[in-house]
């Protein structure tokens, strides 16, 4: 075989080895409502992943094939390389799972839950590292607690723990921070960042979307069923041209001819959006004409939530015309 | 290495917690059945040429409970576990379906037998109960906990509701084990009644229980025990058909 095929061979090998997860042409059918339409998303290792989408966009649903607690329509999907439904028990070995609902087994303690989830792995001599996450997901005081006698955000933590003990390289969390207060909050993104550094595949949904912004590189957003946007999250922020300037003035007058900029009015404060910042010279201009005094003056910079409401908005508009 | 062994200890560790109920509290309404139908009943019945009917009574009575409590167990276990959700902790490992089917027969299996073991004890104490072969006694209430632990598995899976799950136990397996030869032998039935009751397999499962008892059967033992193994086998084939096809479990 010529080296070049070699070589070409064992690129194409590599780079299909990187993908934490893969979904293909992913169908899902509830009776009559559609789910998910069509679903296609590449995620590599190592990546720290942001599924969004409003309620019912369908990201449980894709989330549950994945980790084959549904299975698809139609459509395959592969985790580390693995089926999920023709080689489920090495894909499921590749995949921690954190559940959106509260569940729980209220037979036994938090020690006893976490040792019985790493023996369905056939994990028995796994206390160091259940320790291990005890410790970091502040656990400790309730290792021995039954899980009946735990608090809402105490029973999230344990299934984060749960999704944790067999170590596994892609981890799922379908909104962990529901609930939780903010200083597990912090802890708990503390934990899953020393996570993902050390080579692990983080994939998660939250409603909160500056958390999505702050911690992952790539987002998918989804709706109804449908991927409306895949892209890092910088490329998205840079496809909303322009930002918005927050002015306080004195006299509190807005000058007539900066009135067409105006896109809101906050108690004091005038937002303007400009399309880029080179037109900032002519609202200083406009400014110095009209011999207001400028006393407070911000440079907002567009955000993840922005790109989202612009994206469903958008996708929205767009169906009503075709309806 | 496999999950099974954890499955296996975490099913039997569920009933063991709450052993009160699962274990000594049927234990104790199968001696009250045991107390009442033989006060009720002695002297009145003549069952097996030379057996009183209390030690007659004794063996089909702890049958029924090592058959009910295997129900219950797998029955109420998975219905408990798809209710509250916590069944995904099953369904996200990596265990087999058959790994999933053999821990919960199995736990069914130890349940059935703890509670039957424990009512036989206790008779021990007042009656004299004869136990001509061990082996007969045995595979009979191995093979019929079995059996009734991977139907738990089924009518754990098909009901949605507690209350599915309770018509089930009480329109299906309850009428069939009380008819099934437990208070009397089919002998003494009109012959519809007699033939009725060969079609029910709690019969055969009873029947050849109680042989291993008294070496007295209604029937040959080596049949009643081809007829259970046949029911058991396509019982547990209909039970991982629809666990390996994740029916109701994994939409
Ligand atoms: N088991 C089911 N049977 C029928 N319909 C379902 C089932 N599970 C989900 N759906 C429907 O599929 C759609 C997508 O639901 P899904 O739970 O995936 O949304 P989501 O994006 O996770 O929403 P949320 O942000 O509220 O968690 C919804 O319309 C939901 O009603
Ligand atoms: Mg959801």
């Amino acid at each position: 075989m010529p080296a070049a095929a070699v070589l070409a061979a064992f690129i194409l090998f590599t780079s299909q080895m990187t993908l934490a997860i893969e979904v293909k042409r992913v169908h899902k059918r509830f009776g009559g409502l559609h789910a998910l339409g069509a679903v296609d998303l590449e995620i590599g290792t190592g990546e720290f992943f942001a599924l969004l989408g409003p309620n019912g966009a369908g990201k449980t649903t894709l989330i549950n094939i994945i980790a084959g607690l549904m299975r698809a329509s139609s459509g395959s999907v592969r985790v580390m390389g693995y089926d999920v439904v023709a080689d489920y028990r090495e894909a499921r070995r590749m995949l921690g799972v954190v559940p959106q609902e509260l569940v729980f087994d209220p037979f036994f303690t938090v020690r006893e839950t976490l040792a019985i989830q790493s023996g369905y792995y056939g994990l028995r001599n796994n206390a160091a590292w259940i320790d291990e996450i005890i410790h970091h997901l502040d656990l400790a005081d309730k290792a021995d607690a039954n899980m009946r006698t735990l608090s809402g955000g105490m029973k999230r933590r344990v299934l984060v723990a749960q999704a944790l003990v067999h170590k596994p390289p892609v981890i799922v969390l379908d909104e962990p921070t529901a609930g939780v207060d903010v200083e597990l909050r912090e802890a708990l993104w503390r934990f899953i960042k020393q996570l993902n550094r050390n080579g692990h595949t983080i994939v998660l949904t939250t409603h909160y979307l500056d958390e999505a912004e702050a911690l992952c590189n790539r987002v998918a957003m989804l709706k109804q069923g449908r991927i409306v946007a895949l892209d890092s999250i910088r490329n998205l922020i840079n496809s909303i041209p322009g930002c918005s300037i927050r002015l306080r003035l004195s006299p509190d007058i807005l000058p007539a001819a900066l009135q067409s900029l105006m896109s809101s009015r906050e108690e004091g404060y005038y937002i303007l959006a400009i399309k880029e910042y080179s037109q900032l010279e002519n609202v200083m201009a406009a400014l110095r004409v009209a011999q207001a005094q400028v006393l407070e003056m911000q440079v907002l910079q567009p955000d993840l939530e922005e790109v989202f409401v612009k994206i469903m908005g958008n996708t929205r508009s767009q169906e009503s015309a075709s309806a | 290495m496999s999950g099974f062994p954890t499955l296996l200890y975490k099913e039997l560790l569920r009933f063991w917690k709450v052993g009160f109920q699962t274990v000594f509290a049927p234990m104790l309404s199968t001696l009250l059945y045991l107390m009442i139908f033989s006060h009720v009943l002695e002297g009145r019945l003549q069952v097996y040429p030379g057996v009183p009917y209390t030690v007659f009574l004794i063996p089909g009575l702890v049958m029924m409970a090592v058959l009910q409590n295997a129900f219950a167990n797998s029955s109420s276990s998975l219905i408990q576990s798809k209710i509250s959700g916590n069944l995904v902790f099953v369904l996200l490992s990596p265990l087999s379906y058959r790994e999933i089917f053999l821990a919960y027969v199995l736990a069914a299996v130890v349940r059935g037998l703890a509670v039957g073991l424990g009512v036989y004890l206790v008779t021990l104490g007042f009656f004299d109960v004869p136990l001509r072969s061990f082996v007969w006694v045995f595979v009979f209430a191995l093979i019929g906990s079995a059996l009734l632990g991977a139907l738990g598995i089924i009518a754990g899976i098909w009901a949605e509701k507690f209350d599915q799950l309770a018509a089930f136990q009480n329109f299906v397996i309850l009428p069939l084990t009380f008819l099934s030869g437990v208070f009397y032998t089919i002998h003494s039935l009109p012959p519809f009644w007699q033939g009725l009751s060969h079609l029910n397999p709690f019969f055969y499962m009873i029947d050849g229980f109680r042989y291993g008892f008294f070496s007295v059967s209604d029937i040959s033992p080596y049949a009643s025990l081809g007829i259970v193994a046949a029911c058991f086998l396509a019982v547990s084939w209909l039970t991982l058909r629809m666990l390996k096809a994740g029916h109701k479990i994994r939409h």
